[in-house]
């Protein structure tokens, strides 16, 4: 009788926990958090998984200290990362402008929940999206991915490390309630074949070292303490030597570089998904879990002989305005439908450049957008 | 009478000019009244009764006084 | 008389300091640069962590792998580096608004954790950078630019603070008292687990104008009067103290510390760094 070998690697588990399996395969060494509803779980999975793989895991006092303590581990050589949700990630965005100005690679786990303030801790809303893009004061790069699913936040914490450390840009995992919490079916990776980009170190002397050198590839090398390299990091702006400095050109030249960094690489850094018919008058853009209630809804629509396309990012920041405005050009009208009251619709407003209109679905009230809901403005759309 | 021990060399004071501040924190707490100010700049104006005991480095806060 | 060569720690290519002429962190700086050099450190081994403010500026002239950080959070910063890192040695240089102010939860946090490093507080009992507003340290009765007809408030203690949350070494010393200063450092910089020495650094720009000291050696004048070693502090009474700073050690105990506890937690899981 054959005997059915079971896959270890195959699991059933929650987002949360995929998150953290994920970070692990990915090298996590360190984590630093602050307990908040939806995202504890994985501060719990890693306080148990990081120090038994040799890592280090701490819980802070807040979560100021939290995201602190990510930046100075990710100098002295660490994968590190955080996770929090709503009023922890408010919390966060001061210490977030730190390392988008400094380049400290590093990963933020934003598990959304229903806000603003404490707002709705157990329920699911999509509101930190443009907080997750401009929540820290000045002009920053940031990276922001947005899952779907329990695989996808699997595939997505993976790509936030490759991402950090390859462009030197702090990444944030934004997650929302209902894929945090959901539990799936998956197969977690063989942490063996996980081949992600690792920080490219100095490849000159510590005399020769500038931390914020004006590169070829707008990426400077980066050296961790202890390392014989002495160099100074501040918050402040600076000069390719890392010190503070108030020449405007040079200021400036630092400014569009670490920025530029965005648009420079945003084919390597854009994912999306795309679906449905060619030929379609309606364009279904969605994110998250809410994506999962579109697709159904375009289903549903072509069963009903409605032709439908559908877009949908994978990373959410940059934004990925030519694949919007490619849909905007192809369909009369794209229907948004998001657990916020239209924050990305207004994005996609201006990325089609009226050449669709937008239609939006919003809830904001914690339940879910349900397939029938979106079939609904689909069906309205077309009339 | 010389703080100098008859078989050590004299101290050197250096001031450096480009550091100082002028704040005369040496010059007030010198024991043996060895430091000045002139023009702003601390300057050495008796260094026989210097008896190295560098308080003037040790609380000089810009680095512009050592004693050797 | 030693033959210390402050050169070896110094980015001299950024010199001048930039702090006003009499003010005390240039002296604790060299405090903290002769203890490093009596204890030996390596400076490609040892990190110097500060948050914001004029006390926080030192690490741009100190040739270590430096970290300015944002306000109030060099501790998080610190915690972070030795936590990835055990084997660096970890200075953070804070100022009394830093670090009792907008940083008062890392601060009684790391204490009571005891992890290994060593905070040097420069407390002016004002907010020097920002221009002179009242701090969490400012005496009762004295002007600040936002105290105008003096504190009303009570100050903190700060190294009654850092014994209560649990540091395992804690000192206090002043810029006046440089030399006895840089050996309560150097028995921080030794000690494993959090060690904070609160260095009283005169501000005679924004605190001292504003309070009747003309000249900065007046401000030195009068933490030399205040100053009462602890030994002699004992036998004196509260209304003696009032006023006073009492000086040198105030705690030196050996517990047990933050990152070789969980150094331990790793071996016993047989995880490996
Ligand atoms: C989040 C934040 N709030 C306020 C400030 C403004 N600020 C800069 S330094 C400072 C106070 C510094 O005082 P202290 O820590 O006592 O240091 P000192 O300058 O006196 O050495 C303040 C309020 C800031 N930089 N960041
Ligand atoms: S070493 Fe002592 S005696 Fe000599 S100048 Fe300096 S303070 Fe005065
Ligand atoms: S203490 Fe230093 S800065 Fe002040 S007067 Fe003397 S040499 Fe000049
Ligand atoms: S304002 Fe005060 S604390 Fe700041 S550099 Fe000047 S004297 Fe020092």
């Amino acid at each position: 009788m054959p005997v059915t070998k079971r896959n270890p690697r195959v699991r059933v588990m929650t987002g949360n926990e995929a998150c953290a399996e994920a970070a692990l395969a990915a090298g996590l060494k360190f984590f630093g958090g602050y307990p908040i509803t939806p995202s504890s779980e994985i501060a719990e999975e890693l306080s148990t998984k990081l120090p038994a793989s040799g890592g280090k895991f701490i819980q802070m006092e807040d979560e100021i200290a939290a995201m602190g303590s990510v930046i100075g581990a990710s100098l002295a050589g660490a994968k590190s990362m955080t996770a929090t949700s709503g009023p922890g990630f408010s919390l966060k965005q001061e210490n977030i402008g730190y390392a988008c100005l400094t380049e400290v690679p590093c990963v933020i786990v934003n598990v959304m929940r229903g806000g603003p303030s404490t707002g709705l801790p157990t329920m699911p809303q999509q509101s930190d999206v443009m907080q997750a893009r401009w929540g820290t004061h000045g002009d920053h790069p940031i990276i922001v991915l947005v899952p779907q699913s329990v695989a996808e936040t699997v595939e997505l914490t993976i790509r936030a490390f490759h991402l950090t450390e390859k462009y030197r840009i702090p990444v944030i995992l934004l997650m929302d309630e209902t894929v945090g919490h959901i539990s799936e079916k998956i197969t977690l990776p063989d942490p063996a074949e996980v081949k992600i980009y690792e920080r490219q170190k100095p490849t000159v002397s510590p005399d020769e070292y500038l931390p914020y050198k004006h590169t070829e590839s707008d990426i400077p090398e980066m050296a961790s303490f202890g390392t014989g390299y002495r160099f100074h990091v501040t918050g402040l702006c600076h000069d390719q030597t890392g010190f503070p400095t108030n020449d405007p050109v040079e200021i400036e030249k630092q400014m569009l570089r670490i920025n530029r960094k965005l648009e420079r690489y945003r084919d390597d850094i854009i994912e999306v998904e795309t679906a449905g018919d060619a030929d379609a008058e309606i364009g279904v853009f969605a994110y998250g879990s809410t994506a999962r209630s579109a697709k159904r809804a375009m289903l549903m629509a072509q069963e009903k002989g409605i032709k439908v396309s559908f877009l949908r990012p994978r990373t959410m920041w940059p934004f990925p305005d030519r694949e919007v405005l490619a849909m905007g050009e192809a369909v009369k009208k794209i229907v948004v439908p998001e657990m916020n009251l239209g924050q990305v619709a207004h994005e996609i407003e201006w990325a089609v450049r009226g050449k669709a209109e937008v239609v939006k679905v919003n809830k904001i009230n914690g339940e879910p957008i349900s397939p029938i809901e979106i079939l609904a403005a689909i069906e309205k759309a077309v009339q | 009478m010389s703080k100098t021990k008859d078989n050590e060399a004299p101290p050197v004071i250096e001031i450096n000019a480009e550091w100082c501040k002028g704040c005369s924190i040496c010059i007030e707490y010198c024991p043996q009244d060895v430091l000045a100010l002139e023009n702003g700049i601390a300057v050495v104006v008796n260094l026989d009764d210097c008896n190295r005991c560098q308080l003037c480095d040790y609380r000089c806060p810009d680095y512009a006084i050592t004693v050797k | 008389m030693d033959n210390f060569d402050y050169t070896t720690f110094l980015r001299e290519k950024k010199f001048p300091l930039i702090w006003c002429a009499g003010c005390g962190h240039g002296i604790i700086m060299k405090a903290i640069l002769r203890a490093v050099g009596r204890v030996g450190w390596d400076q490609n081994d040892t990190v110097m962590v500060s948050g914001i403010g004029c006390s926080s500026r030192m690490p741009g002239y100190v040739d270590m792998n430096t970290l300015h950080t944002t306000h109030g959070r060099a501790i998080p910063f610190a915690t972070g580096v030795k936590m990835a890192n055990p084997d660096l040695h970890v200075i953070v240089i804070t100022g009394d608004g830093d670090a009792t102010a907008i940083g008062g939860n890392h601060f009684i946090h790391a204490a009571r954790r005891n992890i290994d490093l060593t905070v040097v507080l420069l407390n002016n009992t004002i907010y020097g950078m920002t221009g002179g507003q009242v701090s969490p340290t400012t005496p009762r009765g004295k002007k600040a630019s936002t105290a105008s007809f003096g504190n009303v408030e009570a100050p903190f203690n700060i190294s009654g603070l850092a014994q209560a949350a649990g540091a395992s070494f804690v000192a206090r010393g002043t810029a006046y008292g440089a030399v006895q200063l840089s050996k309560y450092i150097e028995k921080g910089l030794l000690k494993k687990g959090l060690s904070v020495i609160e260095a009283m650094s005169p501000c005679p720009t924004v605190f001292g104008r504003r309070n009747k000291m003309k000249s900065p050696v007046e401000m030195y004048d009068e933490l030399r009067d205040q100053s009462v070693p602890v030994k002699k502090a004992a036998t004196m009474s509260e209304v003696e103290l009032e006023d006073k700073i009492v000086t040198g050690v105030l705690t030196d105990v050996d517990k047990p510390e933050y990152t070789a506890e969980y150094a331990k937690l790793i071996a016993k899981l047989g995880g490996s760094a």
